[in-house]
């Protein structure tokens, strides 16, 4: 049995063995680096595009962006991220990232479009985590209930009107689930109305700089 | 080591299958398993890492003093995993959404570290490379079969997110049915399907035993 290494030995081998990993970890991100920036901005504006159906734009969607902190009249406590859609220099539309904070299991990221005008051009779900094969419904590509705000406004139908249809609105519910479409409803509904009381503001305001959200 | 190809490959799928016999890596295993593409997914990202660290373990074996071994090995692991979750990110970034903490977590799949010691850390390279293929592959096709099962039951469909692998239109994948039985994609279906994929097994070698032995409780020179 040979005599254990010596303290020098052992630190000097694993600080080797660091340097070496560390150079391996440190290669692989130099190579691929640009190609997970560039594939992070794709899948932004790929997940923008849906909440703008039918409206005509040439900004890059992702440089208009405003950070709104806390609090704020938007659904959730958390920071509303609001984009900018300009066609020609002229606005068109806004993007709001927000968040519904009453989901069954948890809060819902939804992203909403709306016109010029105030009508929805298209909802989005961005996260969630409700029940699979029930609430789960709200995402685009589990069902096509959340296609039913496209084009809808604050007039059409009144806020009375802004509910499913077992609480006396508009709006579809879901079999097994009524907790989540209500946390939807409500957002996009809440979402209106501050846009109505904000929206000059909302185009006035110089473009966020920072990159948390 | 002498015997064929074969010898050293097949212990891995069947007979000592890292995730239906050793029972490792079973956090990964019963949580990403709700579709076949997760499981391919996560099945080849471990094939890659278990291959790797294998090669790597065992190309630096008579370097690597025992009493640190450790370490080094979860050094070396964590590099790897690091390194495929940004390939995972630059080449799948739907695919690594899908499987999200799951890619990193795969530094704490105990069959990985398993190999290494167990395995890598005493033989060549090459036998380390193959016995690091045969482990990932067997872990992967359980991934695979168990994503399978969970997917046709739970969502009545097969290769749904197909996209996140090849690219392209999403895909909804071969909709057999609107609904399935949703028991199967909720964590408790992880339980069920694993304990009905070990029962399986069991079941089957069980049966091969019970074979072979009447075989010789007759006289082998009277059977054909």
């Amino acid at each position: 049995m040979n005599k254990p290494p010596t303290i020098f030995k052992t630190g000097v081998t694993l600080a080797l063995v660091a340097a070496i990993c560390t150079m391996l970890v440190a290669g692989t991100y130099r190579m691929t680096a640009p190609r997970i920036a560039a594939n992070e901005r794709v899948l932004l504006e790929q997940s923008l595009q849906p909440a703008l159906a039918g409206i005509f734009y040439d900004s890059g969607v992702t440089e208009s962006r405003v950070v709104i902190p806390p609090p704020h009249d938007l659904p959730g406590r958390d920071p509303a991220v609001v984009y900018r859609v300009y066609a020609a220099g002229e606005p068109v539309a806004a993007l709001f990232a927000i968040t519904a904070p009453d989901g069954y299991a948890g809060p819902i990221r939804i992203l909403v479009g709306v016109d010029l005008q105030g009508a929805v051009s298209g909802v989005r779900i961005l996260s969630h985590r409700e029940t699979p094969g029930l609430g789960d419904k709200i995402d685009a590509s589990r069902s096509d209930w959340i296609y039913q705000f496209d084009g809808r406004s604050l007039g059409n139908p009144e806020l009375a009107g802004w509910a499913i249809r077992d609480d006396g609105g508009e709006f579809d519910q879901l079999t097994g689930a009524s907790i989540t479409p209500r946390a939807v409803i409500n957002a996009i509904a809440d979402t209106l109305v501050y846009f109505a009381a904000h929206r000059d503001e909302i185009f006035a305001m110089p473009a966020s700089t920072d990159e948390a959200s | 080591m002498n015997g064929s190809l074969g010898d050293k490959f097949l212990p891995g799928l069947w007979r000592d299958n890292p995730g239906l016999v050793q029972l490792l890596g079973l956090c990964p295993l019963l949580a990403v398993t709700t579709s076949l593409v997760n499981g391919i997914g996560l099945g080849l990202a471990t094939l890659a890492v278990l291959t790797l660290s294998n090669g790597l373990v065992s190309a630096s074996r008579r370097l690597i003093l025992p009493e640190i071994r450790i370490p080094i090995y979860v050094l070396i692991i964590a590099s790897l995993v690091t390194c495929i979750e940004l390939a995972f990110k630059a080449f799948f970034p739907t695919l690594d959404r899908s499987l999200g903490i799951f890619i990193p977590l795969i530094v704490t799949n105990c069959a990985i570290v398993a190999r290494a010691e167990l395995y890598a850390s005493r033989h060549p390279l090459a036998d380390s490379l193959i016995d690091g293929l045969a482990m990932g592959t067997g872990f992967a096709l359980l991934l695979m079969a168990i994503g399978v099962f969970r997917e046709l039951v739970g969502q009545a469909s097969l290769f749904s997110g197909l996209d996140m692998l090849i690219g392209g239109e999403a895909v909804r994948g071969i909709v057999l049915a609107d609904a399935g039985l949703l028991l199967a994609i909720l964590p408790p279906g992880a339980f069920f399907s694993l304990a009905l994929a070990v029962a399986l097994k069991n079941a089957l070698d069980r049966r091969r035993r019970l074979l072979s032995n009447v075989r010789v409780a007759r006289n082998p020179r009277r059977a054909r």
